[in-house]
Formats: structure tokens, C-alpha cells, sequence
């Protein structure tokens, strides 16, 4: 054999003087030993290659001691073939747990080097945003609906007569300049643009049968100029229940129902006498917010009242027979003090930090 | 209404100390809301007192002005100055510098010490000026905030009094009072005078109210006054326009008398200028007893006094001075030259009294609240006694308050009374409402005694009658706002107490949840901002020019709702598309910074149909006739829920290791299919084109019935331009109606095979101008019922594929619901479909 000089080689060269006899325990036994040593210190599954090759390969002294077995007397065959099986088990063993170790680590030390730094993530999707006018209807809505009632909807450019005469409104009476009204050109056409939600109030009592308990919410419109408080265009909620024998203390038990949803078990409300030509007797709707900015106090909510006998006549219905209540507010004014809105501009403009802040909730 | 608490306390159990929030919160329990406190105190304090003007020094200044250097008294002489305030003479008598001329030596007059201050938080301190050392000021009414008097200072002499040196001025001039003011409601109009308003507050604090009515004594009658004639020959609604109408002479008014001190300060309290002594008591009268009077110089009146509507072209000088052209259906107070006065809503000038006035007929009427507030609307003259007409004045009380101006002509204006009365009219039947026993209980909730009944109905006036099942009850005449039993219960309730009410919960009947089209909507509006868009709300306020260009696909006037009164001419009609409203929001963002946008709004639009309202409308009260509704119903636009999106910018921020991707048309698209996924309803593409889009990038979006709901795409870089948004930016718009309406009611399921796919790809080649829907479309057709399905997965020209030309690639997925599919069998069903696609349109493989 000739093999250039080659330190690496050199180990595994049969002549080598390490080669012991395949009988020579003792000499089997430090190569052996040798080789247990060399898998030790391999740090990494590259130097356990190496060391693996110097050690089991063909020309390991292990490998060149097993080869000359075969050249032994018979006598002498069945020990050392004993002697080198177990020997060689004991290296191919230390050698494989070596390996499990070693790969282990080599694992680990890659998931180490993919570290990332998740701080720094992109945001690759866009995230959405309801208006908060429009996810407070819903959940005055889910309010109601969870209490039996049923949603009504109706046209925001409406007849005259489902605004205001239905209502009890009299041509003439100053409470019908009040509401501050957009005609619609022609005058004599009798329509405008609904002032309130509760022209829906009498198509519902018109369209449906009584008993009736629906909400309506909505689009409304009136002539008022735009500022902090105030918003030609609005939205309100406005309740109506139609059954016998309804009362005045059901009105109240139903907003005080509903504050409590809205507001917490704390709160709590105050009707005091009122004017609306749609309802008699009729009160103003006060809360009691716990959670008022500034502490909790008495923070005007809307109107309210049992249904007038003229607006039943006016849908068909038999007041001695039937009674009712309606109530209604203002989506604005509750999310101004709900929700802290300090100015009207910031819900009509559209700034997408004011629908964005609110995200999907209330 | 302003409530001065000085007057109040005349009527009402007021306590000493109570102020005007304390007497509104007792108000507001019997729904007289608050509105705002009027306190002279608030800017205005002391020392504010009589001072007597010893000496005047006219020196006159390099500016040409002349000022007065004068010395004022301001302790009693002999007695100490007691104030001890810097700039405060000892010896009681102030060095004072004055710009005004109107007083002489010996006239007593108002000063304001060092120390005080007055409105505007102006301080008053001794300073050097004009070479002196001024130690206060004297005052005018001006500078003490109670009236707009530019003709000098306060001499109280003028205002005939004479009260003691040192004596507080502010006390002397009712500073201290305070106003409470109230809203009231259009149908309180009782409580638009202090005679209301005391007995709602006896009511809200259960205390002794005396009606300032039942102090004053009308004066019998010894013969008629000036001729009156209520002649109303064309009432509205059949009534008479005038039943009352009181006239008293009071003579020998000398109107150069001051008003008195206390008089001019309830009336500045009570929110309106003294303008004269004679016109001051007329106003003070209505605001103490609701009754607004006319005085006329009754050396001006020319004949006997007629009340009928106007002649046709008749015209009158009010008072104002205008001269106004009189309609058919205004009451007119007449003489024999003609009319002089619109009834309750302004006199005329002809008879104005004036400075020269001796001699002044009072007017006491009652009018009928519609007449009162047509004229006054068609005048647009509201005024304090309009405001009372039309919402009802007691008929009652019109002698009374005649009377009452009689005592205080003669009290204060030296005037003579004379006791020949005219008083026209017929008293109009009395209010009765029957109501039976337990209904106020029924209807509140609260189980009323019979002594709360009775008490609280007493307690606003009314006579009550006990009869069989109930009560009989008259209403008093100053409350016309009652006339039903329902009525009455309000009024038993408040004066109980609404705090009583108890709170019980009413049981709807089985709901039915959201209707379909309410969750669909829901649903809709919801996935849409969980894809990544931005929910706004824009007002549905457009111009003309907005409508026509995106209200419909091509140029033309669009018809739309027209407002008769907008908030702005140029925004006067309502939209008939979103974008517009939408597109404005975009911009407004868009300068604000934000330069990727996602924006979407669902919401009405209204699109007129043949018959636009009803040329009348039913009356109130009564549930009209089918026909009467169906002609409301008709009457009006249609109005259908659109959804609209606008997106421009980038669909995600920038961030490290990211490249957000550029919004373009085919993002447009995809929130319509996204709408018609979230619904279960196929939105079908083609080839659009609409003028507020670019004509080679719009798709026109259809139901597979072929029902047109709307468009998407790129908008025209026209329009861009003149709405200054950024290039490419893209916008959808549908109806959502029609979607909701095409959504299937119950979605049959479909069979799911479980044998393997076999896949094959397809290119064609074809005519440039050939859409690939259409291509695709027709594959699926020739394929048969074996492809499960295909999608377009490249479009190429360019290098191989010939100029005018253009390469679609397809992936084709077949299977079978009933066995494995053999290659040869989805050869041959694609090659099927190819054969249609090339007979079609020509398409060749590549």
C-alpha cells in the first residue's frame, strides 16, 4: 500500500503500529477506548463524521484488526470474532447515541439562527372599521330583539302626513315649526324629508297587527346648522309598544330596562311632564349615568309617553281598546356622552381615526 | 320665559333666599324645563350708590371735549363714610371726573365707588385722569348692563324719585333680582305669563298661589266705550277669528313720565326693553297676566273700531314702519280709515301712541290661534303677543288685564280712567271631559285615590263632578291644551308626581328576530369592514351636477329630489348615487393625510318615480281611506339601499420586509363579489361603461338573471383630476336591494365526491377584444357536466402570439360524482369545450 503522506492517514494505516491483534484484548481495548473518546469530543456532526471515518472506516485499526481474523487459526477464530463483535458494538453504539445528541443540537441551533424579531412584523392586512353611529343602532337593536321586539324600517324622504298628521301634529300648531323641517320642492307636494323616526311608528301600526312591539331606527333630517351639538343630518332609535291594557309604568320599566343594558345595572332614569303632540300623557327621558364623564349624573336622553289617541286613529286602531307608549333618542347625543364624543363634526366628517378607533365595537 | 323671582314672590310662596335655580328645580318636576339663569349680580357688584352732585367744573380739553370735574356726596352730610375701600374719600364726598351732560348741581345720581365692579368685568378704582384724580364713575343705565341709554348717566330725579344719599343703588334699581327662564311648550301657553307660572310653581311645591287676577278689580261698566264691530265673514275652520274684545280710554296720560325703577328692571329681567312708560305697562301687563294688549292714541282713530279678514289688496303701515300687502285671510283691526293693525301680530303705525299721546284706548282681545299664526308666519313678524295668540290666551282674563293697564295708566302716567267699557264677544262654551273613575289609574300604572284625582285637578283650576262611574270636569279657560281624558291624566300624574310611576316590564309576544333583509344587510356591512374597508357616513346632500354624472351611465339631466329649503342652495337635491358624498369624505381624508383609503357606505338613495307627493293629505285623526294610503305610498321616490366603496392608496401600511400592494380595478370588483359571496348571489361581470368611470377599465355588475345592480372599476382621470384624488383610484357601486332580493331562501347541497381530480390546463389563443369571461364561460359550457372547475390563470401577448392577439390560460378540474375519471375521458371533455371555444370566438390552442 502506498499512500501519500497523509497525517489523517496515517491513523488508519494498517501497518500502523496502533493495529492491534484481533486477540489482543488489551490492544483492542484502547483503540476501542479511542474511539469512544474521539465521538465524545466531536462538538458537532462534522467532527463526528471525521471521527466516525477514522474510527469504524475501512482502515480504522478496528476495521484492520477485524479484517485479519480471517487469517487466524481456527482455534483462535471464535474468540477473537467475539473479542471484535463486542468491541465493534460497543463503538458503533457510542457512535450512534453520539449522533442522536449531535443532531439534537444541530436541531435546536438552527431554530435558534431563524430568530426573528416579531416586533417588527408587517401588517400586511388592512384592518376594517365600523362607524360607531352604525354599530350603536346595532346594539340598541340587539338590545330590543332580545326582548321580543322586532326592527322597523321606513323611507327617510316621507309624506307629510306620515310625519307630522298621523302624529297629532295640527297643521297650524307651533309645535309642527318646531321640528325645523326640509320640504321637498314642490311644497304642495306634501313631501319632506322625516323629522323623526316615528312615521315608521304608524306604518308599523298600519301594516302590522297589534300586539306591537318594534324599534325603529334610523335616518332623520332637520333644518339646524352644523356645530358641536348639532347635525342636520342625525339618526334616532324610537320605541313603540301597541297592547292592552299597557301602562305608563311599563314604559318605564322597558327604559329602565334598557338603560341598565346600555349603561350598567347602576343606572337608571327619570321621566319628567313634557309636550310631544304624539304622546299624553308625555314626559322627558333622563339618565342616570354612572359612568358619566365627570361622575355619574342626570344627563337628558330623549322623550317619551303614552301614544295619543289620535295617532291610533290614525292607523286604524281602537284606543278605547288598545293603549301604547313610545319613546325615542337620539344616536348622536347617546354616543356624545357614552362614548365621550366631544364635538358633532367628528361623527359626520368621516375622518377614518374616528371610525378606526372604535373598530368593530361600541 | 323669564321669570323674575321679585315678581314671583308676589303670587307664590317663594322662599327669601331661593335662587333661580332653586325656583327651576321646582319647575322643572311639573315640566317646565330649565333653560338659563338671568342675574344682574353675577357681573355687577358694589359699592354702587345715591350720590348728590355738589359741584360741576366744566373744563374743556386740547381734543376739543369738554369734561365735567364734579364733586358728589355720597354719605349723608354729617354723617361718616363707613366704606373704607382704597380711593375712598373719608369725608364723604368724591372727586369724580364725567363725559356726560345730561344733570346739573343738586341732581341725584348713581355712583359707582372704587371697588365695585360692573359688567364686563370692568373695575372701578380711583385713577389720574384729565389732570385729576377721578375716585369713581357715574353711572349710566348702559354701563350698568340694564338698558342701551346712550343719552348720559342715571338722574334719578328724571325717574321721579328722590331717595336718600348714601342709599344702595342697586337695591334702588332691582339688581339684586334675578330671572329664572324656562322653555315652555307649544302647548303650555298659560305658562308664558307670571300668572302661569306662579301656580305651576304653588303646584310643583304644594304651596298657597294668589292669582293676580282675582287683585284686581274691573271697574263697573257705566256705559259703552269706543264702538266695536266683530265682523269676521271668513273664519278658518268656521271660527271666528276675534270673540273678545275689550276696550278701555284712559285720559290724560302724560307720556313723558318716566318708568319706574322696579318696572323697567322685571321687564329687563324678563328679557325686553323699556322703551316708554305707556308702552313699558302694556308689556308688563302681558307678562303678568298672558294678555297681550294694544294701545292706540285714541285722538288717531278715525270712527268706529271693525275686526274682519283683509280686502284683497288692502295694505298696512305697521308699526315697524314697512309697508305690508295684507292677504285675504289676515284679520284686521279697522277704523273707518282703514285697517290699523293686523290682529295679534302687530299694530299699524297710524295710531301708534307717541310722546304726544294724551288720551289712550286700550285693546284687550282674544283671537283665534290659527288666524294668528298663518299671519304671522306669511309676515314673518313673530312677537311676544303672536307667540301667546296662537297657542291660546285665557278668554277670561281680558277685562282684567284691560283693568290692570287702567290702574297702572292712572297710577303711574297721571291718566283719569274712565269707566265706559266696550266688551264685544261671546264667551266660547266651557271644556267638559268626562273621566271614568280608574282610567288615570289604568293608563299610569299608579292606583290614584279619588282624593288625588280630585285634588290635583282642583289644584290646576278645573271643576270637577262627581257622577255616575267618574268625574265631569270642566277645564279652566287658560288651558285650551286640555281636552281629552288623557289630558286630564297627564295633569293628575304630574301634580302627583311622575316620580311615582313604578317600573314594570311588558312581554312582547314571540319575535321573529332580525326580517331577512335586515341580517343580510348586517351581514354585508359587517364583512366588509372585516375585509379591511373603513364604514364612514356622508351626508345624502348632492348638487345637481353630482346627480348627473354618477346617477346615471350616461350624460343627461338624472331626475332626483329637489329641496325646498337646503341647508346650502348648491347641495339642494338628495343623491341618487353614494359615490358623490363618499368621493368627499375620500378627499377630506386624503388631505388629512391618509393616502390609502378603503372606504364603503351603505345607505338610501332616491330615485323619483312618476308621481312625486300627493297634491293633498289626509286629515289627522283618523285612519285615511286604502286609496288615500296608496296614494301616499305611491307618492313617494323610490328608495333603495345602495352600497358604495371607494379605495385608493395602498391596501396595507408600509412596514419593514413588506411591499404593500397598489389598489386597482380588479380590488373594485372584488368587494362587489365579496358582497355577493357574504350573500350567497353570483355578481356577473362584463364590460361597463358609465361616464364617472374610465371607459376601458368598468365592469357593469348583473344578477346571472341579468338584472343590472351596479358598477366597479377605475374612476375616469378626469373626474380624478377635478375632484383632486389621486390617480387610479377605484370605486363599486351597487344596489343592495336587488342582491338581497336574488338571495336564495334555502341553499339545496350539493353532492361531494370523494374520487380523485384530474386537472388539465388549457391556453387559447384569440382576438384581442374577446373578454375572457365570455371564453371561460364557454369552456364550462363545452366541458360538460364532468368539470368541476376552471379558473383563468394567465393572460399573455406579446413575443409568439401574433399583433391583435392575445393567449388566455385555463385549469380545467374534472371529476366524476360516480367513479374515477380516466385520462382520455377529461381529454376528451376538454377538448369538447375547446371546439366551442374555437367555433365561438375563434380560439385557436397554443
Amino acid at each position: 500500500m502506498s499512500e501519500p503522506t497523509n497525517p489523517e492517514k496515517d491513523v488508519t494505516d494498517a501497518h500502523s503500529p496502533d493495529v492491534p491483534h484481533p486477540t489482543d484484548e488489551a490492544g483492542i481495548n484502547l483503540v476501542v477506548q479511542a474511539a469512544l473518546a474521539a465521538f465524545a469530543a466531536a462538538v458537532n456532526l462534522d467532527e463526528l463524521k471525521a471521527a466516525r471515518l477514522a474510527h469504524t472506516g475501512e482502515k480504522a485499526p478496528l476495521s484492520l484488526a477485524n479484517r485479519e481474523i480471517g487469517r487466524l487459526d481456527k482455534s483462535e477464530k471464535a474468540a477473537a470474532g467475539k473479542l471484535m463483535g463486542a468491541s465493534r458494538g460497543r463503538v458503533n453504539k457510542a457512535l450512534a447515541e453520539r449522533t442522536v445528541v449531535l443532531e439534537a443540537e444541530d436541531a435546536a441551533r438552527i431554530l435558534v439562527e431563524e430568530t426573528v424579531d416579531v416586533t417588527a412584523a408587517p401588517r400586511r392586512r388592512r384592518a376594517g372599521a365600523r362607524h360607531p353611529l352604525s354599530t350603536l343602532q346595532d346594539r340598541v337593536s340587539d338590545i330590543f330583539v332580545g326582548m321580543g321586539w322586532e326592527i322597523a324600517e321606513g323611507p327617510e324622504v316621507e309624506s307629510e302626513w306620515f310625519n307630522f298628521d298621523a302624529l297629532n301634529f295640527a297643521p297650524d300648531h307651533p309645535a309642527r315649526e318646531m321640528q325645523d323641517t326640509f320640504f321637498i320642492d314642490p311644497v304642495d307636494s306634501h313631501l319632506l324629508l322625516r323629522t323623526h323616526t316615528s312615521p315608521v311608528q304608524v306604518r308599523s301600526m298600519l301594516e302590522r297587527e297589534v300586539p306591537i312591539y318594534v324599534l325603529c331606527p334610523g335616518r332623520v333630517y332637520r333644518t339646524d346648522e352644523l356645530d358641536a351639538t348639532h347635525t342636520p343630518v342625525f339618526h334616532q332609535f324610537e320605541g313603540l309598544a301597541i297592547d292592552k291594557n299597557l301602562t305608563m309604568a311599563d314604559l318605564r320599566g322597558t327604559l329602565e330596562h334598557f338603560a341598565r343594558q346600555m349603561f350598567g345595572e347602576d343606572a337608571s332614569i327619570r321621566l319628567r311632564p313634557n309636550f310631544f303632540p304624539f304622546t299624553e300623557p308625555s314626559a322627558e327621558l333622563d339618565i342616570w349615568h354612572p359612568g358619566a364623564k365627570g361622575g355619574a349624573q342626570w344627563i337628558e336622553w330623549g322623550g317619551c309617553g303614552m301614544v295619543n289617541p289620535n295617532v291610533l286613529r290614525a292607523a286604524g286602531i281602537d284606543p278605547e281598546e288598545y293603549s301604547g307608549f313610545a319613546f325615542g333618542m337620539g344616536v348622536e347625543r347617546t354616543l356624545m356622552f357614552r362614548n365621550e364624543v366631544p364635538d358633532m363634526h367628528d361623527m359626520i366628517e368621516g375622518d377614518i381615526r374616528f371610525s378606526e378607533h372604535f373598530g368593530m365595537e361600541i | 320665559m323669564r321669570i323674575p323671582l321679585s315678581w314671583l314672590r308676589e303670587y307664590a310662596q317663594v322662599p327669601a333666599d331661593a335662587s333661580a335655580e332653586d325656583v327651576m328645580a321646582e319647575l322643572v318636576k311639573v315640566g317646565l324645563e330649565e333653560e338659563d339663569v338671568h342675574r344682574p349680580t353675577d357681573e355687577l357688584s358694589g359699592p354702587i350708590v345715591v350720590g348728590q352732585v355738589l359741584s360741576i367744573v366744566k373744563e374743556e380739553q386740547t381734543n376739543g371735549k369738554t369734561i365735567n370735574w364734579c364733586q358728589v356726596r355720597v354719605v349723608p352730610e354729617g354723617a361718616e363714610q363707613t366704606l373704607t375701600n382704597e380711593g375712598i374719600d373719608p369725608s364723604g364726598v368724591q372727586g369724580i371726573i364725567c363725559g356726560a351732560h345730561n344733570f346739573v348741581e343738586g341732581d341725584k345720581v348713581v355712583v359707582t365707588l372704587p371697588g365695585a365692579v360692573l359688567p364686563g368685568n370692568f373695575a372701578i378704582s380711583a385713577r389720574n385722569t384729565y389732570g385729576h384724580l377721578s375716585a369713581g364713575m357715574i353711572a349710566s343705565s348702559r354701563e350698568l348692563g340694564i338698558g342701551d341709554d346712550h343719552d348720559g348717566i342715571i338722574v334719578l330725579s328724571a325717574l321721579g324719585l328722590d331717595p336718600e344719599i348714601g342709599t344702595d343703588a342697586m337695591e334702588l334699581l332691582g339688581l339684586y333680582d334675578q330671572a329664572a327662564e324656562i322653555n315652555v311648550t307649544p302647548d303650555r301657553s298659560y305658562a308664558f305669563s307670571i300668572r302661569g307660572v306662579a301656580r305651576e310653581f304653588a303646584h310643583a311645591t304644594n304651596t298657597p298661589f294668589t292669582d293676580p287676577a282675582s287683585l284686581v278689580t274691573v271697574d263697573a261698566a257705566t256705559g259703552p266705550g269706543h264702538p266695536v264691530k266683530l265682523k269676521d265673514a271668513a273664519g278658518i275652520y268656521g271660527k271666528d277669528g276675534c270673540d273678545r274684545f275689550v276696550t278701555r280710554t284712559v285720559t290724560n296720560v302724560n307720556p313723558a313720565l318716566p318708568t319706574p325703577p322696579w318696572m323697567a328692571s322685571r321687564l329687563s329681567l324678563a328679557g325686553m326693553r323699556s322703551i316708554s312708560l305707556v308702552v313699558d305697562i302694556s308689556n308688563y301687563v302681558m307678562l303678568e297676566l298672558g294678555q297681550p294688549l294694544h294701545f292706540y292714541d285714541a285722538d288717531k282713530l278715525t270712527g268706529a273700531i271693525t275686526v274682519r279678514r283683509a280686502n284683497a289688496g288692502e295694505t298696512l303701515v305697521t308699526l315697524d314702519t314697512k309697508e305690508r300687502k295684507l292677504h285675504v285671510e289676515d284679520l284686521l283691526i279697522t277704523d273707518e280709515s282703514g285697517a290699523i293693525g293686523i290682529a295679534g301680530v302687530m299694530g299699524g303705525a297710524s295710531t301708534e301712541v307717541s310722546a304726544a299721546t294724551n288720551t289712550v284706548l286700550i285693546e284687550a282681545a282674544h283671537f283665534e290661534p290659527i288666524t294668528i299664526a298663518r299671519s304671522r308666519r306669511r309676515h314673518k313678524l313673530p312677537s311676544e303677543a303672536s307667540k301667546r295668540f296662537e297657542r291660546g290666551v285665557d278668554w277670561k282674563i281680558a277685562d282684567v288685564a284691560a283693568q290692570r293697564a287702567v290702574d297702572l295708566l292712572v297710577q303711574l302716567a297721571g291718566g283719569t280712567a274712565t269707566t265706559l267699557v266696550t266688551d264685544e264677544g261671546t264667551a266660547p262654551e266651557p271644556v267638559v271631559i268626562e273621566l271614568p273613575a280608574g282610567f288615570a289609574s289604568a293608563l299610569i300604572g299608579i292606583d290614584y285615590t279619588e282624593d288625588q284625582v280630585t285634588w290635583s285637578l282642583g289644584e290646576i283650576g278645573a271643576q270637577i263632578e262627581t257622577v255616575q262611574g267618574g268625574y265631569r270636569v270642566t277645564a279652566p279657560t287658560w288651558r285650551p291644551d286640555l281636552a281629552t281624558k288623557q289630558d286630564l291624566v297627564e295633569e293628575i300624574a304630574r301634580l302627583v308626581g311622575y316620580d311615582l310611576i313604578p317600573a314594570t316590564l311588558p312581554t312582547a309576544p314571540p319575535g321573529r328576530g332580525y326580517s331577512r333583509v335586515q341580517s343580510q344587510r348586517r351581514r354585508v356591512v359587517q364583512s366588509l369592514a372585516d375585509a379591511g374597508l373603513t364604514e364612514v357616513l356622508s351626508y345624502p346632500f348632492v348638487t345637481k351636477a353630482q346627480n348627473n354624472t354618477f346617477g346615471a351611465a350616461e350624460a343627461g339631466e338624472v331626475p332626483a329630489v329637489k329641496l325646498n329649503n337646503p341647508m346650502s342652495s348648491e347641495f339642494g337635491f338628495m343623491r341618487t348615487s353614494i359615490l358623490p358624498g363618499l368621493l368627499g369624505i375620500a378627499r377630506r381624508n386624503h388631505g388629512r393625510g391618509f393616502r390609502d383609503l378603503a372606504l364603503y357606505e351603505a345607505g338610501q338613495v332616491f330615485l323619483p318615480g312618476e308621481t312625486l307627493g300627493t297634491a293633498t293629505i289626509p286629515p289627522l285623526g283618523a285612519r285615511p281611506s286604502d286609496e288615500e294610503l296608496d296614494a301616499l305610498y305611491n307618492g313617494l321616490p323610490h328608495q333603495p339601499t345602495h352600497l358604495a366603496a371607494v379605495l385608493t392608496g395602498h391596501d396595507s401600511p408600509v412596514a419593514a420586509a413588506h411591499v404593500p400592494r397598489a389598489y386597482d380595478w380588479a380590488d373594485a370588483l372584488d368587494v362587489a363579489r365579496l358582497v355577493g359571496d357574504v350573500l350567497g348571489v353570483e355578481v356577473v361581470v362584463s364590460q361597463g361603461a358609465h361616464q364617472a368611470f374610465h371607459p376601458g377599465r368598468t365592469a357593469a355588475l348583473a344578477l346571472r338573471n341579468g338584472t343590472h345592480v351596479g358598477y366597479a372599476g377605475e374612476l375616469h382621470p378626469k373626474l380624478l383630476a377635478e375632484l383632486d384624488l389621486p390617480e387610479r383610484t377605484v370605486a363599486m357601486e351597487i344596489n343592495a336591494d336587488e342582491l338581497f332580493e336574488a338571495a336564495a331562501d334555502v341553499i339545496v347541497a350539493k353532492h361531494i365526491s370523494t374520487f380523485p381530480i384530474s386537472t388539465q390546463d388549457v391556453a387559447l389563443v384569440v382576438d384581442s377584444a374577446v373578454v375572457a369571461s365570455d371564453v371561460l364561460e364557454t369552456l364550462r359550457e363545452g366541458a360538460g357536466e364532468l368539470l368541476e372547475d376552471i379558473a383563468l390563470f394567465d393572460v399573455y401577448s406579446g413575443t409568439g402570439i401574433e399583433e391583435g392577439k392575445k393567449s388566455l390560460a385555463f385549469g380545467l378540474r374534472f371529476r366524476a360524482n360516480d367513479r374515477t375519471l380516466t385520462a382520455d375521458e377529461a381529454s376528451e371533455a376538454r377538448a369538447a369545450a375547446v371546439v366551442l371555444a374555437a367555433e365561438r370566438f375563434g380560439a385557436v390552442q397554443r
